[in-house]
């Protein structure tokens, strides 16, 4: 995003800005993020675990549902990875890695979009709390300081028991309980926006207050707001896979890597840890990754 | 100081009444039949109709909002649907055990992620903070039950120095129970570091350009000297204040937690109410935990405003 024009003054500061320069800047940012290594590991992970969602779609080795050819569920048990198996087979059965693989489709179509209702709900509240303030901001700030009170999981759990589990059940409830985090985190940035002068000259042209917040804030605080989509994505990651472990998100027999833990955990004490490890490690690989590339976000967008 | 301490806790009573609304809003106002999704599919309208009679389900709304702000005053949340007794005793006795694994938790996490957070500001831009900062964006990512189930494999199964179930045996002493709950804690621990440390680092790198410490590093204190009595004062208050946070959260991280070590706090019975579409249980265990949550971010701004008077008397008028 063009972040060097954050402080340019006069009306529409990115239109202000020639094209040429603009196009300069996001190089420059590139440029800054490709230097710091946490950022191209987390790129690069994040990558492997696009491509395998992709891939897994086209082909895995064995069905991710069904146990393989010859498995009897009564004789067998679970085996260790093998050349056959790569990460061994589960306690039905199923081919741990095909699972895994498949998995990574639930995390690239469940997380984004909860992210993504997060942070478009949460600048909307977030600019209209900032822009207006007074009273608006004194109830809205009150309630989302009540919302930040109740732990997301714990109110998640409640939500899910009432409306039943599906995946779009579990989008909507983790994208409604991240709105009052980042409508914080923009009304914040909109406070420090609002006093600069391109919002007075807006006003004294008689600009209308929503023509205001969006044209004219909203895009010099894109900065923060894409640092923010990133954040709310790997929390997204987090919550959806702790929600799916404890048996309230996505249902069997889908191979989602937090369901997959749930199923298996308990037969790691007798030393059966392929089914859970494997899986425990995507989650953690993926939203450590995330983590990163919002960190290095972070530290150049913010600069 | 008590003028500060009014204004605060008129602030969170009203917060406390906002959020009792929101989780009664979920609870009750959402389209649900409860007697359906309790019974399930199969009952006979006629049993749905009975339940939903007997637990005032189909009261006027107002009326079921008024019931359950009593139940916010009186701090009696009703029976459970699944034992018929009231809720509030169970619901207490797990958070007793639950507030044992968090504070054992709380123990491990705060006094090493501090002096890691200082030390990597001292050592700003150094491998050694870099490798704190990494370390602090990698745990502080990975969720509490992924953390857990390696701890688990490597610790309890491989290694078999710890118990893989967290529930001490009837009657043991400190020692063993604290052996019992360390893995769960640790567990917990090692999310909370990276945003305690992360606080601690920026707070200090912060003071640390301050024209006050130039000053007194300028008259001849040495480092540690300066750290000791200039520094950690005004740096920690943001450490403070997450720490006060993350107390609430920490009631979230610890049912998965829970869950893995089998151990049998509030994120269990949470569970086993979600299993059995308890919703007084539920309700009662989420405002209870926003309850917990505000305790404990007044607390640290309490503590804040004895640690900087700037704020108490910003605040307080």
């Amino acid at each position: 995003m063009a972040v060097s024009v954050t402080n340019a003054p006069g009306p529409a500061p990115a239109a202000a800005t020639p094209a040429s320069e603009r196009a300069q800047a996001r190089r420059e940012t590139l440029k800054l993020l490709l230097r710091r290594p946490g950022f191209v590991v987390g790129i690069v992970i994040l990558t492997f675990w696009v491509i395998c969602a992709v891939l897994a779609m086209l082909e895995v080795p064995y069905t991710p549902w069904d146990p393989f050819d010859g498995y009897d569920l009564t004789i067998d048990n679970p085996a260790p990875p093998s050349s056959e198996h790569l990460m061994g087979t589960d306690r039905l059965g199923r081919d741990v890695f095909s699972r895994v693989l498949y998995g990574a489709r639930d995390v690239f179509t469940v997380a984004p979009p909860a992210a993504l209702i997060g942070v478009v709900l949460g600048a909307l509240l977030g600019l209209v709390m900032g822009f207006y303030r007074g009273i608006t901001d004194d109830v809205l700030s009150r309630i989302v300081e009540a919302f930040l009170a109740l732990p997301v999981i714990m109110v998640a759990l409640l939500t899910l028991v009432v409306l039943g589990s599906s995946s779009v059940v579990v989008i909507g409830v983790v994208g409604i309980l991240f709105t009052p985090i980042v409508a914080r985190t923009v009304r914040s940035a909109v406070l420090a926006e609002r006093q600069l002068d391109y919002v007075t000259a807006a006003r004294l042209r008689g600009e209308s207050g929503p023509f205001i917040m969006v044209r004219e804030i909203l895009p010099n605080i894109a900065g923060p707001i894409v640092v923010e989509l990133t954040v709310r994505f790997g929390y997204a990651i987090f919550t959806v896979a702790t929600l799916s472990f404890l048996g309230v998100g996505l249902q069997p027999p889908s191979p989602d890597w937090g369901l997959s833990v749930s199923q298996e955990y308990s037969n790691m004490i007798s030393g059966v840890w392929w089914p859970t490890v494997f899986p425990a490690l995507a989650i953690a690989t993926t939203v450590v990754a995330v983590n990163l590339i919002a960190d290095g976000l972070q530290s150049v967008l913010s600069e | 100081m008590a003028r500060f301490f009014v204004r605060r806790l008129a602030l969170s009573l009203v917060t406390l009444w906002l959020l009792a609304t929101i989780v009664f809003v979920i609870a009750n106002v959402l389209p649900t039949d409860i007697g359906r999704t309790i019974l399930g599919p199969f009952a006979s309208q006629q049993t749905v109709d009975a339940l939903n009679e007997r637990l005032g389900t189909n009261d006027p709304i107002l009326v079921q909002y008024a019931r359950s702000m009593r139940n916010l005053v009186t701090l009696d949340f009703g029976d459970s649907f699944q034992s018929g007794a009231p809720v509030m005793p169970t619901l207490l006795a797990a958070m007793g055990r639950s507030a044992q694994l968090a504070a054992l938790a709380l123990l491990l996490t705060i006094p090493i992620s501090i002096v890691a957070g200082v030390y990597a500001a001292r050592r700003r831009d150094r491998p050694s903070d870099r490798a704190i900062v990494l370390f602090g964006v990698t745990s502080s990512s990975i969720p509490e039950f992924v953390t857990a189930t390696f701890l688990v494999v490597v610790v309890g199964v491989g290694l078999g120095w710890l118990p893989v179930l967290a529930n001490p045996p009837p009657g043991a002493g400190l020692i063993t129970t604290v052996k019992y709950l360390l893995m769960p804690a640790t567990a917990m621990a090692v999310v909370y570091f990276g945003y305690i440390a992360r606080m601690a680092r920026a707070g200090t790198i912060e003071v640390l350009q301050s024209d006050y410490v130039r000053t007194a590093t300028m008259k001849g204190l040495s480092t540690n000297q300066v750290i000791r009595r200039h520094v950690l004062r005004n740096s920690l208050v943001p450490t403070v204040a997450v720490i006060g946070v993350q107390i609430g959260y920490l009631f979230g991280g610890i049912i998965g937690v829970e869950k893995i070590f089998n151990y049998n706090g509030m994120g269990q019975l949470m569970l086993f109410a979600a299993q059995r579409k308890d919703i007084p249980m539920l309700t009662a265990g989420a405002v209870v935990i926003g309850i917990v949550y505000m305790v404990a971010t007044l607390i640290a701004d309490l503590i804040i405003a004895w640690m900087n008077p700037r704020v108490r008397l910003d605040e307080g008028r």
